[in-house]
């Protein structure tokens, strides 16, 4: 199993991950390596096996349609990096200016 | 008497008896940690002011006889990834070195209404992502038996300040063997409970179907009295059980007659180090002696489950993780071009290796083409590790075995090496996988280092853990 840079690379976008070149050259060889210990998986036949993605039994929870106290905006915004008139401030989305 | 080697328990009955305050043993907590700290490095943030606060509070609490519990007084280490309101809680990651969230995780909570004294938050691998708390982005934590070694991981910090006695009783998480490794190689008392027992509001999500919350304490007692305060349903919680708690404490009872314990066939394998086998094996003849029917089980497909772990772990955290994006809170780079490149830059700079590793090791087995290759197929074999347990405990009350293949192993010797990292749970995350409680507890020394015996159940047996953990520590008890 041999994982490329072009490979590394596409999965680190999807992941919205920055990585050097050299993390993206160890990266490439540990994935590799890994996933190559992952095929130990191929020698069981699951074709007729449920997959288990958790161990209690899956339902919805609802909680009471009921008004309870929460945070306050202040307690929210209190870890924001960088605010403005109350609200979190970020960059700019799209690069043309949509203040037009 | 060195108030800071007490056992929770012991220190209860001198509280309630008046005999020491909860301030006179917060104080000799503190000047412990003092002591110890500068060369265990167990803490990443200490609280002594809020403790002494607290332990005010509580020798009021004493005083008028009102809502004590066991844990009322008793100085507690929490590992820094649950949610302690107006401390920070950094994970050990950069990401969210200077986080303070602003309410507490249920545990917390429930340890707060006990009266419980804060002593500080300890270091764990980067987001809960390791076995030797190496993967911390602030420092390692060092074996407080021998501190060129690991603690384990990646409850590390708690492992270590309940070994070196900075703390009375500590809380873990544990999604692979984070609470029992460290447990095993600081040569404490470690509990993974059953998936759901006690509540993951406020516990920084790593692996959502996998993670759990167990105490870190100094004898078996203590773990009971520890669980009393944190199990239950959390509404706040949707994965959690609903069922009553059991008064924990009425389990510890020095008594294994008739009891049927297996032992799994797979986990005891060569090149285990022959000193962890010897004392695995001799635990097991203890229990034999004690007058436990012990049989061989057989858990056949043990050989998977590393690498269905490391396909389910690394998938449920690369969703989980997703959530740092330097928008709400935590590290954001705003040097940056647009909000797609302070993604990137953020993430970049906030995530340390391992954490890195897993990202991109859990995109990759959930996207297009790889998905039912990796992540529909690991899930599979989940289930094929959970029947195993079935068909073991139809025959067995409990199975036991090693909590690892070896003891604490030197510091940097597995770093650089991912996959000899992984192998170091091999025998712990079948347990979460399965959802099962995992009891650990001191069983001898190879090398100079504890050795702990691992007892597993069934779902919602921690008392039949308990019970055979406490005859076990009392019939080996110095």
């Amino acid at each position: 199993m041999t994982i490329s840079r072009e490979e590394v690379e596409h999965v680190a976008y999807l992941a919205r991950l920055g990585l050097t070149d050299d993390e993206k050259e160890m990266l490439r060889d540990q994935l590799s390596s890994i996933l190559d210990n992952m095929q130990i998986l191929g020698e069981l036949d699951t074709g007729a096996i449920p997959p288990t993605a958790h161990i209690i039994p899956l339902r919805n929870v609802m909680r009471a349609d009921a008004v309870v106290p929460g945070l306050t905006h202040e307690e929210i915004m209190a870890n924001a990096p960088e605010v403005e008139e109350g609200f979190f401030r970020i960059l700019p989305v799209f690069e043309e200016d949509y203040e037009r | 008497m060195n108030l800071h080697e007490l056992t929770a328990h012991e220190a209860h009955d001198l509280l309630v008896a008046r005999k020491i305050s909860s301030v006179e043993l917060t104080r000799a907590v503190l000047d412990r940690m003092s002591a110890t700290e500068p060369t265990v490095h167990a803490y990443i943030t200490t609280t002594p002011d809020l403790a002494l606060d607290m332990a005010a509070d509580a020798d009021k609490r004493i005083a008028a006889g009102e809502g004590v519990t066991h844990l009322t007084g008793v100085p507690v280490a929490i590992k820094d990834n649950m949610c302690t309101v107006g401390v920070r809680t950094t994970c050990a990651s950069r990401i969210l070195e200077n986080f303070v969230p602003p309410y507490d995780a249920t545990v917390v909570r429930k340890l707060r209404s006990a009266s419980a004294v804060f002593v500080g938050k300890t270091n764990l691998d980067e987001f809960a992502m390791g076995s030797s708390t190496e993967n911390s982005a602030f420092f390692v934590t060092r074996n407080p038996h021998d501190i060129e070694r690991v603690p384990g991981g990646s409850s590390g910090g708690s492992a270590a300040a309940v070994a070196s006695h900075s703390a009375i009783a500590g809380i873990g998480s544990d999604t692979g063997g984070s609470v029992r490794l460290p447990a095993s190689f600081c040569g404490v008392v470690g509990l993974k409970p059953t998936y759901g027992r006690v509540s993951r509001y406020g516990l920084v999500a790593f692996a959502s179907s996998l993670d759990q919350i167990g105490p870190l304490t100094k004898d078996v007692t203590d773990c009971a009295l520890v669980m009393n305060v944190i199990a239950g349903y959390d509404p706040s919680d949707s994965t959690s059980i609903d069922s009553p708690v059991p008064d924990y404490a009425a389990s510890l009872v020095p008594d294994v007659r008739g009891l049927r314990v297996g032992v799994p066939r797979e986990y005891l394998i060569e090149g285990m180090q022959p000193g962890v086998e010897k004392a695995i094996r001799d635990a097991i003849k203890r229990l034999q002696a004690m007058g436990a029917q012990i049989g061989e089980a057989s858990l056949p497909h043990t050989r998977y489950a590393l690498a269905s772990y490391y396909i389910i772990a690394p998938a449920e955290a690369s969703a989980n993780l997703a959530r740092y994006d330097g928008i709400k809170y935590g590290l954001s780079v705003r040097q940056a071009s647009d909000m797609l490149d302070a993604y990137f830059k953020t993430r970049e700079q906030g995530f340390g290796p391992e954490v890195k590793r897993r990202i991109m090791l859990g995109t990759y087995a959930l996207s297009s083409g790889y998905y039912d290759a990796y992540y529909l197929k690991a899930e599979k074999v989940r289930t094929l590790i959970k029947r195993d347990f079935d068909e073991a405990f139809a025959k067995f009350d409990v199975l036991v075995a090693p909590t690892a293949p070896t003891v604490a192993f030197k510091i940097g010797e597995r770093v650089a090496d991912p996959l000899s990292m992984y192998l170091t749970d091999v025998f712990t995350l079948a347990v979460n996988q399965a959802g099962i409680p995992a009891l650990v507890v001191p069983c001898g020394f190879a090398e100079g280092m504890p050795v702990g015996l691992q007892i597993l159940g069934n779902t919602l047996s921690e008392e039949t853990l308990l019970r055979v953990g406490y005859a076990f520590e009392q019939a080996t008890r110095r």
